[in-house]
């Protein structure tokens, strides 16, 4: 990778989700040279994964489109996917950034055509889908991915399958000698937009996360319901494929409680109020959506988007923690048990399907990393030092997609103050 | 008794949730209760008691005193724990329920007859008496609490594990009125009893 060019007066922005890709772009059109780092074989990040954001119930596509083409149309970003940043060393107009780049065992020749995909027989799971589905060994990492580019999972290497995928592909681009590449990288400032991850569901014991099929974290939810997902958009339950029609949605699985997730992780609400907007998409006046909840925190201004969804008959809400959860072995329904705060009343509810909206927590442990400072949760602090390393996403807090946007381009500001002021002391 | 009833009532007049946090085991964590309910469903109990713990922090903070403190709720409670491990800002729910129960008591305002209450009383003065004890008085204590018809009828209906006790060693009849205390019975109660004056100056109630 002798091309990647990085200065102190470089930007290197470390995430490529919806925060990262935000700062890059901002970043470069203010005239700043931007490296943008992914770990994954693709940009767009778990925003990319749901089947439509709140509250304007937009589908991700398109604002990946846009954010891909104010980012292709720009020669001051570089993008490296497979980067995965081992240390950041140095102070404010001076840091040195190690970096990782794995081998994706396909060159820029690739064209996407799919043809090693076709050729290779190996399955593994699709963590698009967070594996509720499998994929060919040789595979496009979704269909927005960027860049359009196959990855040969390693898994497959010295396999009959590797040589299958190599001769299938007539623009040869499969290069199963690629070997993972260790570079050092210069930068005036960082930004590290390195997001989120679910909340282990399997750790709220009494759940049964890891017990019972019908019980699904909401990830796995948006996956169920995207059309592009791994059941083409039908809600079924995974222990049987029968349509879920009833459905429970549990708020505060993992956030909220000391014993799990300090902080409270903001989204959930509006997402499982989300969530019952596809339920009745699908079924209509036959579905029916039940929100346990401590309370209903509809950040920001969506107070409406509740409003909206109380007024729909299919839409229930009890005001109740769930103490655990049974499975009727039989049918294979869920039974929730617990008891209401609006009377005291004990009720013991059968479900269809159990949706966990699972809390967010950070989604590396930065101060491996970096010298950086974080609070009880492992966000990134907004820090009154002089340093060059700024939070910006999830990174720094449980956000939303319009508050992660916001965050970003204001860490691209103080960034951009700091290699200013490193191009002015270097004349 | 009645005297310290009067006492605390005219004390805390209208702020019941002040009394229970100056006065009963834990009971400053009363007001970090966000009525999310899990206690309650995770009690094994929960079906048994009139105000499940939720409810009963509810009613505190609302200032409820007499059913609170007349309630037979958290005389329930077994020590189970599962509300402590479950409860997402780990408030000690057990033993502000054990708290509570002996608040009442001390107040006199805990149910007469109920049955936790009758026995904490006959395990205490057992236990007291000697500084060990006597488990064989209490078995017995406890199936005639009702009387002697009962009592016959429930050690009865017990007479195969006794009878397998008897035979494994783990039972000895003879205990019944050969029991061994332990060696200083006189420094125990010295002990206890300077206790109970520190709680007592500790907790405001008249000596």
């Amino acid at each position: 990778m002798a091309d990647v060019v990085a200065t102190h007066e470089t930007i290197v922005v470390v995430g490529g989700g919806i925060s990262g890709m935000t700062a890059a772009v901002e970043a470069a059109e203010t005239g700043k040279n931007v490296i943008l780092l992914e770990r994954t074989p693709s940009l767009g990040g778990r925003v990319n994964q749901l089947y439509k954001y709140f509250p304007k119930l937009c589908h991700p596509t398109c604002g990946m489109e846009i954010n891909l083409r104010r980012l292709r149309a720009n020669k001051r970003i570089k993008v490296l996917t497979l980067a995965e940043v081992s240390k950041v060393e140095g102070r404010a107009g001076d840091y040195k950034i190690s970096v990782t780049l794995h081998p994706r065992y396909v060159n820029d020749h690739c064209t996407a055509c799919g043809a090693c995909g076709a050729a290779v027989s190996a399955e593994i799971p699709n963590p698009f889908n967070y594996g509720m589905s499998r994929m060919k060994a040789a595979y496009l990492p979704s269909l927005m991915a960027y860049p359009q580019r196959y990855v040969i999972d390693p898994s497959i290497l010295g396999t009959p399958d590797a040589e299958k995928a190599k001769e299938a592909c007539k623009y040869g681009a499969v290069d199963l000698d690629m070997k993972a590449e260790e570079l050092t990288l210069s930068a005036g400032a960082v930004v590290w937009a390195t997001g989120w991850r679910p909340y282990d569901a399997g750790k709220i014991q009494p759940y049964g996360y890891d017990r019972f099929d019908n019980v699904i974290t909401s990830v796995e939810f948006e996956r169920l319901s995207d059309p592009r997902g791994p059941t083409g958009g039908r809600i079924v339950r995974p222990s049987d494929g029968k349509e879920a029609k009833n459905v429970a949605f549990i708020q505060c699985a993992g956030s909220r409680d000391r014993n799990h997730l300090k902080h409270c992780s903001r989204i959930c609400c509006m997402a499982s109020l989300k969530q019952t907007t596809y339920m009745r998409e699908r079924f209509g006046d036959e579905a029916q959506s039940t929100v346990y909840y401590i309370d209903i925190r509809a950040i920001d201004r969506f107070e409406d988007f509740y409003q909206k969804v109380q007024a729909d008959s299919t839409v229930r809400f009890v005001k109740s923690k769930v103490a655990n959860i049974t499975e009727d072995e039989v049918t294979g329904d869920v039974i929730l048990h617990g008891v209401d705060t609006e009377g005291y009343h004990r009720y013991d509810n059968r479900h269809d399907l159990c949706v966990l909206a699972v809390g967010m927590e950070p989604s590396v442990d930065v101060r491996t990393i970096a010298d950086v400072a974080v609070d009880a949760s492992g966000f990134i602090e907004m820090g009154a030092t002089d340093g060059g390393l700024f939070g910006a996403g999830c990174a720094t807090n449980a956000l939303d997609v319009n508050r992660s946007v916001q965050s970003a381009t204001a860490s691209v500001l103080r960034a951009v103050q700091v290699v200013n002021r490193v191009a002015k002391a270097e004349g | 008794m009645g005297d310290i009833n009067t006492a605390m009532t005219e004390q805390y007049r209208n702020d019941f949730l002040k009394e229970v946090e100056a006065n009963v085991e834990e009971g400053q964590w009363v007001k970090m209760c966000m009525q999310c309910g899990v206690c309650s469903g995770s009690c094994p109990l929960g079906p048994a008691w009139e105000h499940p713990p939720q409810e009963i922090f509810m009613m505190i903070r609302a200032g409820r005193r007499d059913e609170v403190l007349k309630s037979e709720s958290m005389w329930m409670c077994t020590s189970c724990y599962n509300c402590i491990v479950r409860c997402p800002r780990e408030l000690p729910i057990t033993h502000i329920m054990h708290g509570l129960a002996n608040y009442a008591h001390r107040l006199g305002l805990a149910p007469k007859m109920n049955p936790t209450r009758r026995f904490a009383k006959m395990f205490w003065k057992n236990l007291t008496k000697s500084g060990r004890v006597n488990e064989i008085q209490l078995s017995v204590g406890l199936y005639f609490m009702d009387g002697f018809k009962t009592g016959v009828a429930r050690a009865w209906a017990m007479k195969d594990i006794g009878l397998g006790m008897l035979k494994t060693g783990r039972l000895n009849p003879l205990g019944f009125v050969n029991h061994k205390g332990c060696k200083d019975k006189n420094g125990i109660h010295k002990m206890l009893k300077k206790a109970r004056e520190i709680e007592d100056r500790r907790k405001g109630f008249a000596a």
